[in-house]
């Protein structure tokens, strides 16, 4: 039984983190019909570029406290996150836009690898130790269950953004024309939309989520690499899948529902297994469920007006 | 013409391909303020291809496009629209997934006059009473006619100089056809210019000042809607004579 608590709180903290990356590829399959599978690399540049920035500011500004530290070193990973969205999305999709699907869906894998590639230049292809300035070390057990002030804050900032999103997307102008884009483009612009600023607006978005993304996973991990984003990057995609691509409360249930199978599915498998696998084989669950989605329900837990747009 | 003021809207040889198929093969129109013309024809003659280019849905392959003077061949779809050029596309175009009230306000997108938003919804409400009924329904839940008229409502919104309207009648009953022109014939008396696209050629020409009979991607006759009526070619192609 503590077991299964203490992996339902972990699950929760994992399952915010793919939410929040399993939304930015799902607001712009809703918008482009195309997955974009840059994107978990962006959460790898968010969490690299914030490590820069954090050993920057200890190095110029060491008086700073823990906590400003991690939120200057945030602040300059979400910039430069949204920057790189809307540069990937100006360079390599745009004039891709009216080109057959397959095309720009290669294209985002070599944007992948572009990424991946430019981040092993510059920060190399060593494991980096990521600053801890959230405390890992949990907190007094309640009911048998540890849970650390970083988890803590990895739940509150993604639900306070889940929830931001949901009234941006719902309740604004700029979402209510991102909703109209996503429907028809045409129609929109007939709207007098500029639907190629809109589609920009939601890589930023999108990106910011990432970065974000990363420095959660990154702060709760203490490490950060080159490749870090392409697992998290799969796991979320799996999560958009799961909930429903193109709708944004998928994502994010999705999310959290992949979070919680894989860490419950973690801490039960050596048991199943009769101790042939351990722990280390979670991954297993995120596509297992991937696979059976695919094939039972194709359209995810809520999408059921997933249209493929000609 | 007899207005003597510059045309709001002149194409001049205006030609619009889909890749190597051209489709409209130069043609020439002109509206002048406050005129309601309608464009009538077959089936594939180039009417709502027309209507798209006029729209900057689609690029003009040759020709000019004039709008209040100035040429907007290149201009993008959205700059028209804030232009004051909107258009009711084929099939209405309505958000489907927007409530009505969204849709509505997509039409206002543009402006930041709240207050006179406001009024201009009242406009529309006393005008299409059924759509303050359904203003918080999902628009994909309408019916045909409702959604031609959130689908006009939603044009009026932008306050349009020029109103291209692509088969307002199209698969609605009569009756509700006969209330949709009704708004449109109270849309051009506050003088809004209106270019109408219609198949239902009666309708369009008892309806309208003057008319252009498309055929096979040219205009063959133009004239006012009565001579035209009256005019034996139009009643043997278009008037089932």
């Amino acid at each position: 039984m503590e077991t299964l608590l203490q992996q339902t709180v972990n699950g929760l903290v994992v399952g915010s983190v793919y939410a929040l990356v399993a939304l930015g590829y799902t607001m712009v399959y809703g918008i482009l019909g195309l997955i974009n599978f840059a994107h978990g690399d962006v959460l790898m540049i968010g969490a690299l570029v914030a490590l820069e920035a954090i050993r920057l500011i200890q190095l110029y500004a060491p008086d700073l406290g823990l906590i400003p530290t991690l939120l200057g070193g945030l602040g300059v990973s979400v910039i430069v996150c949204m920057a790189l969205g809307y540069t990937i999305e100006r360079t390599a999709y745009r004039r891709l836009r009216n080109a057959p699907r397959l095309a720009p869906l290669i294209t985002a894998i070599g944007v992948s690898f572009l990424l991946q590639t430019l981040a092993m230049i510059i920060w190399g292809r060593n494991y980096h130790t990521f600053p801890q300035l959230v405390s890992t070390t949990p907190l007094e057990p309640v009911a048998g269950v540890f849970i650390t002030p970083v988890q803590i804050a990895i739940l509150v900032v993604s639900a306070t953004l889940m929830v931001a999103l949901l009234l941006l997307v719902n309740k604004t102008r700029l979402g209510r024309a991102m909703r109209a884009t996503a429907e028809n483009h045409k129609v929109a612009s007939l709207m007098g939309v500029d639907t190629n600023k809109i589609i920009a607006a939601t890589f930023i978005i999108g990106s910011a989520l990432a970065a974000v993304a990363g420095v959660m996973f990154s702060s709760n991990y203490g490490i950060a690499h080159y490749a870090m984003g392409f697992m998290p990057g799969l796991k979320a995609f799996t999560a958009a899948v799961l909930g429903g691509i193109g709708n944004l409360g998928g994502a994010m249930l999705g999310g959290l529902l992949l979070g919680l199978v894989e860490s419950i599915g973690a801490g039960y498998i050596e048991d199943m297994s009769f101790g042939f696998l351990n722990s280390s084989y979670q991954d297993i669950f995120a596509f297992v469920i991937l696979g059976i989605v695919l094939i039972f329900r194709p359209t995810g837990l809520l999408g059921e007006r997933v249209a493929d747009r000609a | 013409m007899s207005d003597a003021t510059k045309p709001l809207l002149q194409l001049r040889d205006t030609k619009i391909s889909y890749g190597a198929i051209e489709a409209v093969k130069g043609i020439s129109l002109e509206l002048a303020k406050g005129e309601l013309v309608s464009l009538i024809g077959a089936n594939g003659a180039g009417k709502t291809t027309t209507l798209n280019a006029i729209a900057g849905l689609l690029p003009v392959a040759g020709g000019e496009v004039l709008y209040d003077g100035a040429k907007i061949n290149a201009l993008p779809a959205h700059k028209r629209l804030r232009q004051g050029l909107a258009l009711v596309p084929e099939g209405r175009g309505i958000f489907t997934r927007l409530t009505v009230e969204e849709n509505l306000r997509m039409g206002a997108y543009c402006r930041r006059d709240s207050d006179a938003i406001e009024a201009d919804m009242e406009r529309v409400f006393t005008m299409l009473p059924r759509v303050r009924e359904r203003l918080q329904q999902v628009a994909g839940t309408l019916s045909g006619g409702e959604q031609q008229m959130v689908a006009i409502g939603r044009a009026l919104l932008s306050r349009p100089r020029l109103l291209l309207l692509d088969e307002p009648s199209m698969g609605l009953a009569p009756l509700v056809v006969e209330k949709i022109f009704e708004v449109i014939r109270s849309v051009a008396a506050e003088g809004v210019t209106i270019l109408l696209v219609e198949q239902n050629a009666n309708l369009a020409l008892e309806f309208s000042q003057r008319a252009y009979v498309m055929e096979s991607g040219r205009i063959t006759l133009t004239g006012s809607g009565a001579d035209l009526l009256a005019d034996p070619k139009v009643r043997a192609a278009y008037l089932g004579e």
